[in-house]
Order: C-alpha cells, then sequence, then structure tokens
C-alpha cells in the first residue's frame, strides 16, 4: 500500500476532524513540521521558566506561615499561602484544555503527536505540590521547540530542565571531592543511569557501570534554583576529568560546557541513533518494526548528526510506513484526543468542565483505560504494546466511555452513518459501517464506531 | 472449581465500590489451588535496599559505608549479627515467634545493567539471562504445571497487566468500575465489530461478559463515576496501599484462592533514603500484619514472601540514598516459615568481595527460595521447576525453608 491521506491523518496525527483536510502527500505531513508552531500561539501553554517568579512567591509564603504558626497572624499566614497555592494549582488543571484542544483543532497534527512522543521519551513526573501537575509546561519549553530540529538540541534542552533535574534526583548530587562536599555530600546515579539507559544509548547500548559512575560525576553542578531555574554550580562539581564511553571530558575549571560537550557526543552514537529510530518505528509504525527501515532511519540520524526531521522523512517514505497500517493500537490520550477531534468537541467546552467534570469525563476514563494522566510509572514512560493497552479492564473503559462521554458533551450527536464517514474515511470496514446502520440510538452508534478496532488502531 | 466467577463478581457486586472490593489502581493476583497452603508473592518495585531492611551491624564496614544512613535509625538486632530496619519492628513479634525469616545476599540472574524495567521483568518472567525475553510469568507456568488447578481461577484485578501472570494458563481480568451501559442490540453490534480482529474479539468477550456480571444498568450516564473513583483512591491513600490490597488478598485467600501476588512500589530512594524507606516499610508491615489478622488461622499454613528486582549499593550516595545495585535481601513470612533465621550465605562486606567493589555479592538465587516453597507446599518435583517454572535454575542444597 502507498500514501493514502486518512491514514496519514490516523497514523501520523490525531485521526479525522470533519473541517480539517487530511494531508495529501508525504510532503505536507512532513510540511506539518515547517513553520510556525500555529496551536502553541492559538492555544497557549506555560514555559516551564514562567512559572518560576509564582513557585518562588508560593514557597514563600509556605515559610512564612510555618514560621508564624504559633504567631498572631497564623490564619492570615496559613490562608494566604492556601489561596496562592490554590490558584497555582487550578492554572496547571486548567491546562487539559489547551493540550486536548490542540489535537482537535490542528491543522499540524504530526506535531501534536511528536510532542508526545518526546515528551514520553523524556518523562518526568513532578514530585512535589509545585510541579505535580507540571509536566505540560516542560514539553512546552524543553520538547516543542525541538521536536524538528536536532536530537542534540532537545537532549540539552532536557537535561537542563529543572523538571528532568528534580525528577531524577540530580539537584542534590555533589561530586565526593567538591567543595560543596565537605566530606558529607555526594554522587546520586539516577539521571546519568536513565540517560544513558532510556534517553540516549539503549539498555542494550554500549555502556558499562563505570560510565554511568563516571558520567554521573560529570553530571554534578547541574543544578535548579527556584527564582533562575536550570544553575550550574561549580562549588558542588567534582574536580577532575571525566571518561565517559571512552572519551575524556572536562579537568580545567569546572563548566556546563564539559556537560553539554558529552550530550553531543552521546547524541550521535551510533546506540542513540539505533535506540531512537527503533523507537520511533515502535511508536508509530509496529510494535515489531521492519529492520531495513529502522536501519535506514538510524543512517539518516547519522550521517544528519541527528536531524529528526531527517529521520522522520525516511520513516515516512518507506513503504512499511503504509504497508503496516493497522499494527498499532492508539494509547488511551490518543483514543480520547482523536474522539473528541472527529466529534469536534469544542474547546470552550472542555476549558468549561469544573474539575470534577474534567475528572469524570477524561481523567478518571484514561485512568481505567490505563494511563493515568501526567503520572506514568516511572521514567521509561508508557508502554507500546497493543497487547498492554487492550485488555478486558482497558478495553471495557474504552468501551464504556464511547458509549456515555460523547453524549455528555453534546445534546445531539452526529447521525453513526454519517459519523462512520467522518471518523474512519477509507478505513471503515462493513463491520462497522453495517453497527453504525443497525444501532437503536445515535449515542450508542457512535460509541459502536469510537469502541470499533478501526478507530482503536492505526 | 469451587468459586465461579460470577460467584465472585456478584460478591463484589454487593460491596460496591466498598475499598474491599477495590484496590484501584494496583493489580492483585489470585489463583484456587488444592489443599490448604497459600503462598502469597508481593513484588517490591524500585529495588529494595536490603543492606539497610536488614543490616549487617556486627559488620564495622557497614558503619563506615553508610555512615548517614545507619546513624538515623536505631535498628533492632536479631541474631547479634543482623539488625532490623526499625520500619518493620512491628514485625518484631513475628520474628519471636518464629513466623520471620529473612534471606540475604540473593538476587535474580540479572547482573551489570541495573534497570529497574529489565530487572523487574526477569524477577517476573522467572527465566534466566540466556533465555530468551519472554511475556510469561513463573506464576503462570507455575498453574500450567500444577494439577488440580482449573481454568478460569485466576484474577488479575487492577488495571494493568502483571507479567508474573502473564502466559498460557487461562486468567481472567477484572477491574471493578469497568461498568458498561448499553443495550442488548449495541453489545450484539460491538460483537460483531470485534468479531474479525483477535485482540480485540479474545478480550472483549471477558470485558463485556464481567462488565455485564457487573450489572448493565446503571442510572448515572457513565458507569464509573468520578465521586466514587474519588473516594475510593482517597480511602486507599488513608489506609495505605499495602493493607487494601492484602485485606482484599486474605478474604479472598480464606475462601478458595490458594495463592495471591501483589505489587508495592516506593522502594527507589536515590534520595532521603530513611523517610522513603520508612514510608515503603510501613506498607509491607502493614500488608504482613493485615495478611495475618485477615487469615486468622490460616496463617499456620501460609508462606508471605516479598522480593524485589536488585539490591542498592553498598555505600550510601552523596543525597542521603543509594543507588541500583545488585545483591539484596528478601522477606519470608507466616506459619508455614521457618523464621527466626536469616537464610543465605552471607559474602561480607570488604571491598574485594562486594561485587563490581560496589554492590552485595549475590551468593543466591532469589528464584530457589521461590521454587524451594513451591516444592514443600504443592509437591512440585526439582525437574518441573528447574525446566519449567525456573528455567534455567540451579535449585541447590534444601534450605529447609518450612516450618
Amino acid at each position: 500500500m502507498a500514501f493514502s491521506p486518512d491514514i496519514a491523518a490516523i497514523r501520523f496525527g490525531e485521526g479525522l476532524a470533519p473541517a480539517i483536510a487530511p494531508p495529501d502527500s508525504v510532503a505536507a505531513l512532513l510540511g506539518q513540521l515547517d513553520g510556525a508552531d500555529a496551536m502553541a500561539e492559538l492555544l497557549p501553554v506555560p514555559r516551564a521558566s514562567d512559572l518560576l517568579p509564582e513557585m518562588a512567591e508560593i514557597r514563600k509564603l509556605n515559610k512564612a506561615a510555618r514560621k508564624g504558626r504559633n504567631g498572631p497572624d497564623a490564619d492570615d499566614l496559613r490562608e494566604a499561602y492556601k489561596v496562592a497555592q490554590r490558584a497555582y494549582t487550578r492554572k496547571l488543571d486548567a491546562l487539559l484544555a489547551p493540550v486536548l484542544g490542540r489535537s482537535i483543532l490542528s491543522q499540524q497534527p504530526f506535531r501534536e503527536r511528536l510532542a508526545r512522543f518526546w515528551g514520553d521519551h523524556f518523562t518526568v513526573v513532578g514530585k512535589n505540590n509545585l510541579t505535580r501537575r507540571a509536566e505540560p509546561t516542560y514539553v512546552e519549553e524543553s520538547i516543542r521547540p525541538h521536536i524538528a530540529g536536532r536530537f542534540e538540541d532537545m537532549l540539552k534542552a532536557v537535561v537542563t530542565s529543572p523538571m528532568m533535574l528534580d525528577y531524577l534526583d540530580q539537584n542534590g548530587s555533589v561530586g565526593p571531592n567538591a567543595k560543596a562536599a565537605k566530606g558529607r555530600k555526594g554522587l546520586n546515579e539516577n539521571l546519568a543511569r536513565e540517560m544513558l539507559e532510556l534517553h540516549t544509548l539503549g539498555v542494550g547500548g554500549a555502556y558499562t557501570q563505570g560510565d554511568v559512575h563516571e558520567l554521573a560525576q560529570l553530571l554534578t553542578g547541574m543544578g535548579t534554583d527556584l527564582q533562575q531555574g536550570f544553575v550550574f554550580r561549580a562549588k558542588a562539581a567534582e574536580p577532575g576529568a571525566e571518561t565517559v564511553l571512552g572519551l575524556s571530558y572536562g579537568g580545567g575549571p569546572a563548566s556546563v560546557e564539559h556537560v553539554l560537550q558529552f550530550l553531543s557526543d552521546v547524541a550521535r552514537h551510533p546506540d542513540t541513533a539505533r535506540h531512537i529510530a527503533r523507537k520511533l518505528a515502535v511508536h508509530f509504525l509496529s510494535d515489531t518494526p521492519d529492520a531495513a527501515l529502522v536501519a535506514a532511519m538510524a543512517d539518516t540520524f547519522l550521517v544528519t548528526d541527528g536531524d529528526l526531521r531527517a529521520v522522520y522523512a525516511v520513516m515516512l517514505e518507506h513503504p512499511f510506513a503504509w504497508q503496516s497500517f493497522g499494527q498499532k493500537v492508539k494509547q488511551p490520550i490518543d483514543f480520547v484526543a482523536s474522539a473528541l477531534r472527529a466529534l469536534e468537541v469544542p474547546v470552550r467546552s472542555l476549558a468549561q468542565l469544573n474539575r470534577s467534570r474534567a475528572r469524570g469525563y477524561l481523567v478518571a476514563p484514561m485512568m481505567g483505560m490505563g494511563q493515568h494522566w501526567l503520572r506514568p510509572g516511572g521514567p521509561d514512560g508508557w508502554p507500546e504494546e497493543a497487547e498492554a493497552w487492550i485488555t478486558p479492564q482497558g478495553l471495557a473503559a474504552r468501551i464504556q466511555w464511547s458509549m456515555a462521554v460523547p453524549s455528555s458533551f453534546f445534546r445531539s450527536l452526529p447521525d453513526p452513518r454519517d459519523f462512520v464517514e467522518v471518523a474512519l474515511g477509507s478505513v471503515a470496514d462493513e463491520k462497522v459501517s453495517f453497527a453504525a446502520r443497525a444501532a437503536e440510538t445515535r449515542r450508542e452508534g457512535v460509541g459502536l464506531i469510537l469502541a470499533s478496532p478501526a478507530f482503536q488502531r492505526r | 472449581m469451587a468459586l465461579s466467577r460470577r460467584m465472585f463478581l456478584s460478591r463484589a457486586t454487593a460491596l460496591g465500590c466498598s475499598l474491599a472490593a477495590s484496590p484501584l489502581l494496583t493489580p492483585v493476583t489470585l489463583a484456587d489451588a488444592p489443599g490448604e497452603n497459600r503462598l502469597v508473592v508481593i513484588i517490591l518495585r524500585g529495588a529494595m535496599d536490603g543492606l539497610d531492611v536488614l543490616r549487617p551491624v556486627g559488620d564495622p564496614l557497614l558503619a563506615s559505608y553508610r555512615p548517614g544512613l545507619v546513624r538515623e535509625a536505631e535498628a533492632r538486632s536479631l541474631d547479634g549479627f543482623f539488625a532490623l530496619h526499625p520500619g518493620l519492628g512491628g514485625l518484631a513479634p513475628l520474628w519471636e515467634a518464629g513466623d520471620l525469616a529473612f534471606a540475604h545476599a540473593v538476587s535474580t540472574p540479572y547482573r551489570n545493567k541495573r534497570s529497574h524495567f529489565d530487572g523487574q521483568d526477569l524477577l517476573e518472567a522467572g527465566t534466566g539471562m540466556d533465555v530468551a525475553k519472554t511475556r510469561e510469568g513463573w506464576l503462570n507456568r507455575l498453574l500450567q504445571v500444577m494439577p488440580g488447578v482449573g481454568s478460569e481461577t485466576a484474577f488479575a484485578i487492577g488495571r494493568s497487566e502483571m507479567k508474573l501472570m502473564a502466559g498460557r494458563a487461562p486468567v481472567s481480568s477484572w477491574s471493578p468500575d469497568g461498568r458498561i451501559d448499553m443495550s442488548p442490540q449495541a453489545r450484539l453490534l460491538l460483537e460483531e465489530v470485534y468479531h474479525d480482529d483477535p485482540l480485540f474479539r479474545d478480550t472483549s468477550v471477558e470485558a463485556l461478559e464481567i462488565a455485564e456480571s457487573l450489572g448493565l444498568a446503571s442510572d448515572d450516564s457513565f458507569g464509573l463515576s468520578s465521586q466514587d473513583l474519588r473516594r475510593a483512591v482517597k480511602a486507599a491513600g488513608k489506609a495505605g496501599d499495602g493493607a487494601v490490597l492484602a485485606d482484599f488478598a486474605a478474604r479472598r485467600l480464606t475462601e478458595t484462592a490458594r495463592i495471591a501476588a501483589f505489587s508495592l512500589g516506593g522502594w527507589d530512594t536515590h534520595r532521603n533514603q530513611t523517610r522513603g524507606l520508612n514510608r515503603a516499610l510501613g506498607a509491607l508491615q502493614d500488608a504482613i500484619l493485615t495478611l495475618k489478622a485477615g487469615l486468622g488461622p490460616r496463617w499456620q499454613s501460609t508462606a508471605v514472601v516479598a522480593v524485589t528486582e536488585f539490591g542498592r549499593t553498598a555505600r550510601e550516595n552523596g543525597t542521603r540514598g543509594t543507588d541500583h545495585g545488585t545483591g539484596g535481601a528478601m522477606i519470608m513470612a507466616g506459619g508455614a516459615v521457618r523464621g527466626g533465621k536469616v537464610y543465605g550465605d552471607w559474602p561480607g562486606l570488604a571491598e574485594a568481595a562486594l561485587y563490581g567493589r560496589r554492590d552485595l555479592m549475590p551468593t543466591s538465587d532469589v528464584r530457589a527460595y521461590i521454587a524451594w516453597f513451591m516444592r514443600g507446599m504443592y509437591g512440585l518435583d526439582a525437574t518441573t521447576l528447574e525446566q519449567i517454572v525456573f528455567p534455567g535454575l540451579q535449585l541447590g542444597a534444601d534450605p529447609g525453608l518450612l516450618a
């Protein structure tokens, strides 16, 4: 099978939408990555560093409240802290609407998919009150600007991001012989290990425990300051040079440049090329992708020094990308996003949902499907295999959502006979078309289409 | 089959969204088996620090490796050489009663890479490193070779698959809040839509059947009411995961289930280990004590085995925590266990004796201990255990785990 607009929209985008034409060529699909990020402008999400002043302010209020808890102003101080914290939490909760809204409205949906893919590749989970719901701001700042650029730049942005430094415990890591150690503080290997295992070389990559340890030393000094965001603390950096993957870094005065040099090198490592190529192919094409395709993507990654747009082009131009249609199952977030897009749920309706409704219609059902929004179980992110998602309880939750939630957004749902065309286009099969005609109610007809394998697969 | 799924489900329905029937977000795996012996496997995800939980305080090197960790908490001496982390202090009476034992310096065959994800996969697959990656888990293979285990007897409750249970032996998965609101006509059409897709067809039979057993009619337009969910999550948080899961498991083990498995997270203690470990140990202690209370006299025929994917570094790191290591410890509890004893060969902490001069040296295979329980409790022969349930395992000498 060769290029098909409907398959392009379903496999590499957010699915079909009544008012948005699917891309008519690989060039058009890739072209979605060129030019301005229209959705980032239309439905803004703050960047992580935009939150810093507010975070600092809340910390200050909290500190004041604790300090004054026995004083005459105790109640006022506590109230001031609680009010600020609540407003902040509400602000972050409200990001669900623009994040899903972009999937509904985007004319460049390949961007949205890539932003989610890379956000998952570089998983972070907020660990405290201030970061618990802040993942979208991390993606906005560190991932999104680089999805069509060079892998190296994204890697650097991610590794210097306060959320990553906090999530993988880098903030407290101090060189054992550094000034700041004073014989008490020392290394933490977490970021170094996951960077090699998950972010770059892959668990099968050519690294040893010695590399993890040396890299952990090289990373010392990387840290976060609540006022400034990323900071490099030379006093915390381990003195001397480190040898990682056979190359030596640093040696002179401690500097973030040494870390950045390592990131440049590891970003171009052949194992990184293979790992990233395979991960992309597994995410977009098949749980068992064509080996020649993966090799071709990895080769391009290497010769272009990790030019991601070029790597995507190899993937999209390869026949396997079109022959293997249907081998992937949409993850819950992708399923929900594509359903909202096909139904043309107004972004305004999403924004108006109160917390309990947003939870009832979106967050809790996705949990039922196996995906707790913003809370993946570990730094390896969400699973890819179809079998991990289409479990009895996961499928039950998808069916339940399909049958119940669309009618919560609309007084009147579309005619299923039309909706099957809108949602599935040329991908519709005879069985789902029949079901759309034979359903007793619009609600069930729409539900049957959304719950069908034709809509779940991509 | 003594307990039909329908019976089980109607019982669950009667409990509604009550906490006991609703161990949200964490699967509990259950299996029926003949006889009175009960085996509970608790997977501790994130790599428990065996050297902190079961401290070799008799070795002066411990204090020098871990000045911050050892100083911070008072440990209870067990046998003069090993001391128990205070976070498990509530289990001391079990030790006195001979219902608590440990094995130290154990690990799976996993070496060198120290990845949680691979380590956990291997722990649940129960294979050696030389065996090709399998999606099958050892508990499932146990069911395949155990006589008298009927079909449809295992339930994985909750939302995510537990690899321990993956494999050819039939397993039903069920989530307590997956109610489906639709007409018989829609159900027929859905079956038809799923008919030609093997993955969806096989899965939907169970999804629909189970959901229907729970009752189709729901006056709420959305069966999974967010209020119920919130209430249950809140209650679960309050009671602690360990107690909730154990309470549920104990209830089933007093009926026809004989094997239960669930997991507890929170063991990845890269920083502020004292705090993190206290919390995680609290959940484990709650789980064990809840099982004991819930099982009553059946505790006498029960073995609880808590295992983790690998240990942590011998030395504390720079952030009052520890990084990924190799050798660790396992915890065994129950009346069926010959307790009051630390099993395993202690390799010592001298730098040259450490694995890679860094981690506790594993001197025995964690799978061997589980296998000896299976042999003693379910009569499985050595060949089956070494070749089918745990391919590549060498059982070694009988450690004499059973009371």
